[in-house]
């Protein structure tokens, strides 16, 4: 049952707290493209990758109490911070599916900015464009976010970090 | 005249039930319009299996695509001459509305959930290899083709051009919510499209709405936030679209099981099975194909595809009741239990099904620059988000929006020969003894 609700309740309890919706889609969409068998469907957005589906699913997660949701307002917008609930626990037990080599990527993203994550998905969301090609789409699809030539090279070295832990 | 300039000698007209008239003058739409990947959406149906409940909803993606090229024809039309637009875009943009739904197959949703498919591969597919849409793309410029398939991808440079075709108010949902309550023939999905056009001004960035336009735009979210759940999330439809799923998940089993062979090779199904699509095959798979095999898999020798088959082309469909999968939790155990009990298979048979299986999203505000929303442009000047200025957006961005049924074959709970174990599933699922 909820095959595909189980697969996230998985990452939110290995998560602990996942502070930003941004950050959630992110890491997700990131974790897909590892190979996770998350079935949330992406499409890029104005921000990058974001999944419609994702979103409506967390909704029915916190509707159904085994997320809890808090929002903290911030100067111009609102920030979501989400953690898994006794029921939610309650439900894994029951229907964890036991992603093997989630946990490691997981703890490793988590510890990533928001920003640095969108560029990390972002790049990984043209992996059919040469890499050479790829600086130059970044600049122009995310010009406002300004991202500098070291940070476009830190994300390659953190997707090929990421790609290092998919194969051990 | 080069060929991205020509125009008809005569503007062409199609009456079209939402819009009136489409109208056509650009020799490359007309053009698009006759190639035969663009006509193939007439044989595919732009709501799936809506029609089982709706028996109007018989329209195609074709009309649709029609209507999205109308409405953004029409916006272009009041742009022209306008501060930050610039109109050499237009063409590309009327070509991206028009074909923005090339790659949808046939029931693509359940297509693309059983065997892992994505539409918008296939419309970039289309548009970018051997194709008769790519030469005519190209033949407006080399490079043409590109800039469609990354306006429709979202990917294009300049946001405004996408957001005419993508955005949270676009000329996407402005036609298929008018055009899917008119097939539906439902009183909701009505708005004063002519107003919103009136009012949207081009930004740097984006498609912004003057605020004197906010009732309008008001209206257009109270439609879609109806449609949602009279149309869209109708319980019947889903119940259509689950066995849907199941029998393409059976065929694909039995064709990856060596037990079995089919009487009738699935030729047309086979890249699906194997999950090695090619753009050739894809573009054969239409709704006259998927219906001929449906008759035929009635009398396969599985006794589950013929039953699934049989059901869907008769519509002898699955009941549903309201479930919460938190307090149900042991039920649904139980029930799984039962059912394998009564030799009634329930990974075919016992089917929760919840809101974020279906591919429609409600009006969201902004959130930490996730999703852009419709913003309003104030007599100063400056943007305000809708909801934080429309009480009435606020209201329903705030409710509840998820739900969830399970799905399951009362006739064969009513014919279960095991009296004990018929009647325990009748109390679980309320059913009559």
């Amino acid at each position: 049952m909820l095959t595909k609700h189980a697969k996230l309740m998985e990452f939110f309890s290995i998560a602990g707290e996942i502070t930003g919706r941004k950050k959630l889609q992110k890491m997700i969409y990131i974790l897909k493209k590892c190979r996770l068998p998350f079935e949330e469907k992406f499409e890029y957005h104005f921000y990058g990758p974001y999944s419609e589906e994702l979103t409506l699913r967390v909704e029915e997660l916190c509707n159904l109490g085994f997320l809890e949701e808090l929002k903290e307002e911030k100067s111009s917008y609102f920030q979501y911070h989400y953690s898994i609930t006794g029921d939610g626990e309650a439900f894994l037990q029951q229907f964890a599916s036991h992603l093997p080599g989630l946990e490691e990527k997981v703890n490793l993203l988590n510890e990533q900015s928001s920003r640095f994550l969108e560029l990390v998905a972002t790049i990984m969301y043209f992996d059919e464009l040469p890499k050479s090609e790829v600086a130059e789409k970044i600049h122009k699809v995310k010009s406002k976010q300004n991202y500098s030539e070291e940070e476009i090279e830190q994300a390659w070295d953190f997707i090929h970090l990421l790609a290092g832990k998919a194969s051990n | 005249m080069a060929y991205k300039d020509e125009q008809l000698h005569e503007e062409k007209v199609f009456k079209d039930p939402v819009h009136r008239y489409v109208h056509v003058k650009d020799r490359v739409i007309w053009d698009l319009i006759a190639a035969p990947e663009f006509q193939r959406l007439r044989r595919i149906k732009q709501l799936g299996t809506t029609y089982l409940t709706f028996h109007g909803a018989e329209h195609s993606r074709f009309n649709h695509s029609l209507g999205v090229y109308e409405i953004v024809r029409r916006i272009l039309y009041n742009f022209k001459n306008r501060p930050n637009w610039n109109d050499d875009e237009r063409l590309l943009c009327l070509c991206a509305a028009l074909l923005h739904d090339l790659g949808h197959g046939p029931f693509s949703h359940s297509f693309e959930k059983v065997f892992k498919l994505d539409h918008e591969h296939f419309t970039r597919e289309i548009i970018l290899r051997d194709t008769t849409i790519n030469a005519i793309l190209e033949r407006v410029e080399p490079g043409f083709a590109q800039k469609v398939a990354d306006v429709i991808a979202k990917t294009y440079e300049d946001k405004l051009v996408v957001s005419l075709i993508s955005s949270q108010i676009d000329a996407d949902r402005m036609d298929y919510l008018q055009r899917d309550a008119f097939f539906t023939g439902v009183s909701y999905g009505h708005f004063d499209m002519e107003r919103i056009l009136r009012v949207m001004r081009p930004m740097e960035d984006q498609v912004v709405i003057k605020s004197t336009g906010m009732h309008a735009v008001e209206d257009y979210i109270m439609s879609r936030y109806q449609m949602y759940w009279q149309v869209y999330f109708h319980p019947v439809t889903r119940s259509a679209e689950v066995i849907l799923s199941k029998i393409l998940q059976r065929a694909k089993y039995l064709f990856e099981s060596d037990a079995f062979t089919f009487k009738l090779k699935p030729t047309h199904f086979m890249s699906f099975f194997t999950g090695d699509v090619q753009l050739e095959e894809y573009l054969k798979l239409d709704e006259g194909i998927v219906s001929y095999y449906f008759q035929l898999w009635q009398e396969e020798d599985d006794a589950i595809l013929r039953d699934l088959c049989e059901r869907f082309v008769n519509r002898r469909l699955f009941k549903y009741i309201e479930f919460n999968p938190n307090l149900q939790m042991n039920t649904w155990m139980e029930l799984y239990g039962l059912f394998k009990e009564a030799g009634i298979d329930p990974d075919y048979y016992l089917v929760v099904d919840s809101s974020s299986d279906l591919p429609y999203d409600f009006y969201r505000p902004g959130e930490e620059e996730e999703r852009l929303p419709i913003h309003l442009l104030m007599p100063d000047g400056s943007l305000k988000e809708l909801s934080r200025n429309s009480d009435i957006v606020e209201s329903i961005s705030g409710k509840k929006r998820t739900d969830h049924k399970l799905y399951f074959p009362n006739d064969f709970v009513e014919k279960l020969p095991d009296k004990h174990v018929k009647k325990r599933i009748s109390e679980i699922l309320g059913l009559p003894e």
